[in-house]
């Protein structure tokens, strides 16, 4: 056995990977919602893990990042803590839970409630780029439709869906309208953080490695969730406060605590949660690793 | 005043072969022409050529639009084209299944075209849905439910319903009434007569049964090898065929 170890290139990704990812970006950038090609690569993960975002996260950034990766919110579950210490090892990266300390952000299912700056990057990990995929299962023809500008066929499922249930109960992934122009998918994250992308200073930039589509909403660009004029968007709504932390107004998730039923509410933001808990002492972060 | 659809020498191409060529033209607003011919003689690339469902074709279609401009299909953009099809015309397939969306609730399928031209009203949307359910004999109960639920007949008339509710001025139409019962075909007939009469609808009617022929067009066009063989008024053609071909056409109709 050799001692000798594997030496990657910064970011894993060689050169000429990381150039074609940058242009497919700067195009994505200039056309706010427009799902650029590229030509994904294999990466030490498998495909639906987070492929997308671990390309783009390796052609954007460089020694002097601060990397926080959140899966559902959290800082601490096994997908986050391996592509955070994947970029550790591979890219020299300093690493952090702080939402407010981080210079990259990647996410799944999440927007950190904590507000974003101008100058950080967040960066989505997303399963199906497409938004209207199940509407229209032929790629040429959704290509059309977004090349015409023809979004009616969106709008039928939010009228299926008010027919059936009363309301519209699309709730993860709620397709959204970016720039006044193209319609686009924010990636499975939640309804109650669709308003958190509009005019958002952050770049927000998508990565979907199996689909081989990356996107981009620029800073301070509009990002419009659709709806009807007499049932518009509604975001969803927790009324109780976090059982950790106290706080409200944040995303909860629901912890079943035992086997007869019971359950508490708690923040899917552990960076938010821990935060607040230290500010007003009501209780320590290890609250969050009790109930793990 | 110009004819709403003009078509000069038109014809379509399928490799080396034909499907159709040569085919001169007039459709006036409010006339029904049906198209008729036997299997294979061109009669659905022809429709397909004049509603620019096909590609690229030869000579001139020009189109009257509602505002009175006078354009040649053959040059205008997809975009333009496609703006035609979801605004002034309409297109009743022979499968309902190809029409429809299947797996999206009756309501919806009529909802859809309103929706692709910009309304945002759910109310007022399923209000207009509700009423051209109403008129193509639809129970409002069913509003809801799939079209994979409905009878051959209803699925026929709820396409139709899909293609009216825009308010059309041309309507192109491939054998609407084959493929269901004799009872129900005349059921349909009258309906699309009836509505073709309220609205004052142009319609390309493609058929091989002569009788759909006789009983909603005005005017009527034979078809065979991919040529036009004969043309005029309906009742001049069925009733006094003079070219050869019509004339067997009219006389192996079985009569009951």
């Amino acid at each position: 056995m050799s001692a000798r170890q594997a030496v990657y290139n910064i970011g894993y990704l060689d050169e000429q990977t990381k150039r074609m990812i940058r242009r497919a970006l700067l195009k994505a950038v200039a056309i706010p919602g427009f799902q650029v090609p590229f030509a994904s690569r294999e990466v030490p993960m498998p495909r639906g893990w987070g492929t997308g975002g671990v390309q783009v996260t390796a052609a954007v950034i460089g020694e002097d990042d601060v990397l926080k990766v959140i899966d559902q919110g959290a800082d601490d579950t096994t997908n986050a803590v391996s592509i955070r210490s994947f970029f550790a090892s591979v890219a020299r990266v300093a690493t952090t839970t702080r939402t407010d300390e981080a210079t990259i952000i990647q996410t799944r299912h999440r927007i950190p409630e904590t507000p974003l700056s101008e100058g950080q990057v967040l960066v989505y990990q997303v399963p199906i780029p497409e938004p209207l995929r199940f509407l229209e299962p032929r790629e040429t023809e959704t290509r059309r439709l977004h090349a015409l500008e023809e979004y009616g066929l969106m709008f039928v499922k939010l009228y299926e869906d008010i027919a059936r249930f009363g309301h519209i109960a699309k709730t993860y992934d709620y397709p959204v309208l970016v720039g006044g122009r193209y319609l686009m998918s924010p990636s499975p994250i939640p309804s109650f953080d669709n308003p958190k992308m509009h005019r958002n200073p952050a770049l927000q930039l998508f990565g979907a490695g199996r689909e081989k589509r990356i996107y981009a909403v620029p800073p301070f660009t509009s990002v419009e969730s659709l709806g009807f004029e007499d049932f518009p968007f509604e975001p969803q709504r927790f009324d109780e406060p976090c059982a950790l932390c106290g706080s409200t107004g944040g995303y909860l998730d629901e912890v079943i605590t035992d086997d007869a039923g019971g359950s508490m509410f708690v923040c899917s933001d552990t960076d938010h949660c821990e935060r607040t808990a230290t500010r007003s002492g009501t209780e320590s972060a290890t609250g969050t690793e009790a109930i793990a | 005043m110009t004819p709403l659809l003009q078509v000069r020498g038109a014809g379509h191409r399928y490799g080396l072969r034909h499907g159709c060529r040569d085919v001169d033209l007039d459709l006036w607003p409010g006339e029904v022409l049906a198209v008729v011919g036997e299997s294979g003689s061109g009669k659905s690339t022809l429709l397909g050529t004049l509603s620019q469902r096909l590609g690229p074709s030869e000579g001139s279609i020009r189109y009257r639009m509602a505002d009175g401009r006078v354009i040649d299909l053959g040059e205008e953009s997809e975009a333009a084209v496609r703006r035609l099809w979801r605004s002034e015309w309409g297109f009743v397939h022979q499968d309902p299944a190809d029409g429809l969306r299947m797996h999206v609730s009756a309501g919806g399928n009529v909802g859809e075209p309103l929706m692709a031209n910009g309304w945002r009203h759910y109310g007022r949307i399923r209000e207009a849905a509700a009423g051209w359910l109403e008129r193509v004999e639809i129970p409002a109960d069913r509003i809801d439910d799939h079209p994979t639920t409905f009878s051959g007949g209803m699925r026929q008339r709820l396409q139709i319903a899909r293609n009216l509710v825009v308010s059309p001025r041309l309507v192109f139409m491939d054998e609407p009434t084959s493929g269901l019962d004799v009872s129900v075909q005349a059921r349909l007939l009258d309906l699309i007569r009836g509505l073709v009469f309220d609205l004052g609808l142009a319609v390309v009617v493609v058929t091989h049964d002569l009788a759909v022929a006789r009983l909603v067009s005005h005017r009527t066009l034979v078809m065979k090898d991919g040529r036009v063989v004969e043309s005029g008024l309906t009742d001049r053609v069925l009733d006094d065929p003079h070219a050869a071909y019509t004339q067997l056409l009219v006389s192996s109709v079985l009569q009951g």
